[in-house]
């Protein structure tokens, strides 16, 4: 450690120091060799930190005072959702009747959480026009993974192999890597002009071969798919299924249904949409959601309603399996039905129109000064290019995202779509007020200007924060993955 | 807004949707309900629940009942941590980053491993992510697997790794711990790796260093998989006794049962094969002025870099779950981790002596064991646990769920939270009900 650094709790360590207040054996003593076999004992000590109380709350409290989040300030981290999530959903969630629940609580006494499960479910397959729904994926892309293997299982047992699915050029990245994981061989298909799925390519790509077409919608440009439905037809005419990366459905709620657009199988991430906090990454919560004839394949177990009572389901044969133990984030189910309950219908579709509204008003107050590839009314997000800065005075989008540090925002998702140069894709959430959306429209235009008048202010920034810009390169090259006590150095 | 937009109303911001998929009638949902009846349902959801401040907890099987310090969750619980996203601009998220490095450096410390991931999913899924990696480096397609790993980390494997072409052998234990000649016999040369669970799901202390060695010598790898990494508070870490990979469940180190997620997926390694490895890593790096900082590194290997090619799909991981694995370990201390897995063992031994001198009751393994212990029960399982529910106990997990043959097995665990009194109060229920 350097002088200007600031420390590692392992460097706050001083020995024989401590924090916790553990008893003692409350049962007869017996020499510890008798349990345990002293061979099979630890015979060096972790080298944890050892400090008081107050120097664990005080480092971690400084450490949350150089963290930047949506309770100090506006995000507008593309394809991220990063809206207020209300506290009152973080109470529940808390209640010991949840927190403190055992996994393996008898089903007659663990009620409330499985009515809870049964509850959500319901109310999201009405939301999304499906038939069916697992909670188990811990998070998006586990439920990609599980509704591309509920494909595989599906067309397993019709006896048809089928090798390939079909993704955009636009696609999230978890997308290409869960078909992978399935099995499957990727086909890439381009954007055409307008944003949408080239129709002609895709066209020519499907056949007898093609198990799913793994659409987003509204895809990663923002844009809703103007061919859904022809999309769906051409993939049925074929045989395939239609899988919708609905991670984000902000701008759906109560205006269109993935299962009315042609959808077999989705999944949405309950920490976007859905008021679950996104925790630094996580953790997340996913529902996969399914029609009648993928219902069979679910993972197991299946929460059901059974007259009155609610019990799990075991007895699925044509079940793919487990992706993990247990139900899924069931903590985080709680927050989704919260939000879900505290909406309503109504209230719902009112966020979906402010998400759309806010991402159009931020594109087009920015249109004048930074190029945007496809210009149409976009949904709950959009895509800016750097490419007009970058030509005029070579700053980059990395450099458009770290002077937006200075102004006290957090910086757009940058250089994702990879499809898109110097892109910057911004997503407001119905959650910021005029007034926030105003001084972020102002210091992107502020950030155009000094990009002409003084692109060093860019290209060395961020200036006000906690460390200057990091060297990224030298993080890769030389991996420094953790850190060792003093005693262990030389052994690299 | 809108004039700006240049539309008249919110519907034209729609009108690039076709007809045909626009939502015609409104939604049937339940009504939205006011703060106040939303605290009352949801109140009265949970109070159906009957959670571990209401059974005494003996109930373990991958999710522990271990006492967390109230100072871990009143840190988590803090907005700037809380409402944070994944640290795509690290000059702005130095917190989270320098949390998930220390994190790193307590998992090695811990496992005495080389390198661990930012967090995965949970243990299971982790271990199914290890077993990937097994495949990827050793280029075989087959893993041998003991019987006495937790059945639903096993399950996950299998559900992981069928579409892959990977042949998952398993392998029958002896009295409650891995048969070291099965294993022998199981491994060949198409062998991409071995695994054991330690301590395994039935409790019992397995000697690892053997089946390391018996990996080794047919050029597979060693993982371990563990469901409570406390114990290597006390036990031989994964990093002594030869393990290449170490796929572990993380809830125990400071995080609520919470139904059984979130949780945490640990996964950690040896330096060599870090570039195979799913899941963000943190590193140390300097910014322009020569200071220490924290970035997401090595992403090469990750799904937004690399697409299809990536070694994993994992995106959103467990960050929040592997910052309370932190603080406990903090305020844990290397005294900590010692005193609470001491406790645990010499805890459960006193129950499990109690327990097997009750008549009609048995503990069939005689082998060593951390926190956890089979009991054979007079009546089914299910029964005794149904019973005791109402005398005010999780009495433990029923192992018919898993293996029909053991309809009269029940796993009992015993954490640092029980007390003697309790444990007394319980063996007098278990021969009441017997």
């Amino acid at each position: 450690m350097k002088e200007r650094d600031f420390p590692l709790i392992f460097e706050r360590s001083a020995p024989g120091r401590r924090a916790h207040g553990l008893p003692e054996a409350d049962v007869p003593e017996v020499p510890l060799g008798s349990l345990v076999p002293t061979e099979a004992q630890r015979k060096t000590p972790p080298a944890l930190p050892e400090v008081s109380e107050l120097e664990v709350v005080r480092h971690f409290t400084l450490l949350a005072h150089r963290n930047f989040s949506v309770d100090q300030g506006f995000i507008p981290l593309g394809s991220c959702t990063m809206k207020y999530n209300p506290k009152l959903h973080e109470e529940v969630a808390r209640y010991e009747g949840f927190s403190r629940l055992h996994p393996y609580t008898p089903e007659e006494r663990a009620q409330g959480a499985l009515r809870l499960m049964v509850e959500l479910g319901e109310e999201l397959q009405e939301l999304t026009g499906m038939d069916a729904v697992t909670f188990q994926p811990a998070a998006g892309a586990q439920g990609e993974l599980v509704g591309l293997l509920m494909i595989r299982a599906y067309f397993a047992q019709r006896g048809e192999e089928r090798t390939k699915v079909i993704v955009p050029d636009s696609a999230h990245g978890t997308n290409p890597a869960s078909a992978s994981m399935a099995g499957y061989q990727v086909v890439t298909i381009p954007s055409d002009g307008r944003g949408n799925m080239d129709l002609r390519k895709l066209e020519a790509a499907l056949g007898p071969e093609v198990a799913a077409v793994m659409l987003t919608n509204p895809n990663t440009f923002g844009l809703f798919e103007e061919h859904v439905d022809r999309i769906a037809e051409l993939a049925h005419a074929h045989g395939a299924q239609m899988y919708l990366d609905g991670a984000n459905l902000n701008a759906m709620l109560g205006i269109t249904r993935p299962g009315d657009q042609g959808f077999d199988a989705m999944h949405t991430n309950l920490h976007k949409t859905f008021s679950t906090p996104h925790g630094g990454g996580g953790p997340g919560a996913c529902a996969l959601l399914v029609k009648r004839h993928l219902e069979p394949f679910l993972p197991l177990p299946v929460v059901r309603r059974v007259g009155d009572r609610y019990a799990l389901d075991w007895n699925r044969p044509h079940s793919i399996g487990r992706v993990r133990a247990f139900y899924g984030n069931f903590g985080n189910l709680v927050r989704a039905y919260a939000y879900l309950r505290t909406l309503g219908a109504e209230g719902l579709r009112a966020v979906a129109e402010h998400a759309v509204l806010h991402a159009n008003y931020l594109r087009v107050r920015l249109a004048p000064f930074y190029e945007i590839p496809y210009s149409r009314i976009c949904k709950h997000e959009f895509v800016l290019s750097g490419v007009r800065q970058k030509r005029r005075s070579g700053v980059t989008a990395q450099d458009i995202a770290k002077r937006l540090l200075d102004y006290g925002f957090y910086a757009p998702t940058v250089y994702f779509p990879l499809i898109v140069e110097e892109a910057l894709m911004v997503e407001p959430t119905e959650t910021e007020s005029l007034q926030v959306l105003d001084a972020f429209a102002e210091a992107m235009i502020a950030i155009d200007r000094e990009s002409q008048e003084n692109p060093e202010v860019l290209k060395t920034a961020p200036h006000t924060t906690p460390v200057r810009r990091l060297d990224e390169v030298r993080a890769a090259r030389y991996p420094d993955l953790r850190w060792r006590p003093e005693s262990r150095r030389c052994m690299g | 807004m809108l004039r700006t937009i240049g539309v008249r109303s919110l519907e034209d911001l729609f009108t690039d949707l076709p007809e045909r998929v626009r939502l015609k009638a409104p939604l049937r949902l339940r009504p939205p309900l006011s703060d106040p009846d939303l605290l009352r349902t949801f109140r009265a959801l949970a109070d159906e629940n009957a959670h571990t401040g209401r059974l005494v907890c003996f109930a373990g099987a991958g999710a522990y009942d271990h006492f967390i310090p109230p100072a871990v969750w009143q840190l988590v619980g803090r907005g700037e941590f809380l409402t944070a996203y994944t640290p795509y601009q690290p000059e702005v998220s130095q917190g989270a980053l320098q949390a998930g490095y220390e994190y790193q450096t307590m998992v090695c410390e811990l496992l005495s491993m080389e390198v661990a991931n930012a967090s995965l999913y949970d243990g299971a899924s982790a271990l199914a992510e290890a077993v990937g990696m097994a495949r990827d480096l050793t280029r075989r397609n087959r893993v041998v697997v003991s019987t006495a790993v937790h059945p639903e980390y096993r399950q996950v494997v299998r559900t992981y790794t069928a579409s892959l072409g990977v042949e998952v052998v398993e392998v029958p234990h002896q009295e409650g711990r891995t048969s070291v000649e099965a294993v022998a016999q199981a491994v060949d040369g198409r062998t991409a790796a071995v695994v054991i669970q330690q301590p395994n799901f039935f409790g019992g202390i397995e000697d690892p260093q053997v089946f390391g060695e018996v990996a080794h010598r047919a050029g597979a790898l060693f993982i371990l998989a563990s469901a409570d990494p406390l114990a290597f508070g006390l036990l031989a870490p994964p990093g002594e006794v030869g393990a290449d990979i170490v796929a572990a469940e993380g809830q125990p180190l400071g995080n609520p049962l919470n139904f059984g997620g979130p949780s945490l997926g640990i996964l950690a390694t040896r330096m060599p094969f870090v570039r195979r490895m799913p899941g963000r890593l943190v590193g140390a790096t300097v910014d322009t002025e020569g200071r220490r900082g924290f970035v997401l590194t090595l992403q090469t290997r990750e799904q937004h870099i690399r697409r299809e090619k990536a070694t994993s799909n994992i995106c959103t991981n467990e960050f929040l779950n592997a910052l309370a694995a932190t603080l406990y370990l903090s305020l844990l201390g290397p005294d900590g981790v010692r005193r609470v897995a001491e406790l645990c063992v010499r805890k459960s031994h006193y129950l499990k002596e109690r327990v097997a001198a009750l008549p009609g009751y048995a503990v069939p393994f005689p082998g060593p064991t951390f926190h956890e212990f089979v009991v054979r029960t007079p009546r089914p399982a299910e029964e005794i646990v149904r019973a005791l529910a109402a005398e005010g106990f999780l009495a433990g997990v029923p192992l018919g769920r898993f293996h029909p043959e053991w309809e009269d097995g029940l796993l009992v665990c015993v954490t640092e939270s029980r007390t003697r009194e309790e444990m007394d109060r319980f063996v007098d229920a278990l021969r009441r009900v017997a």
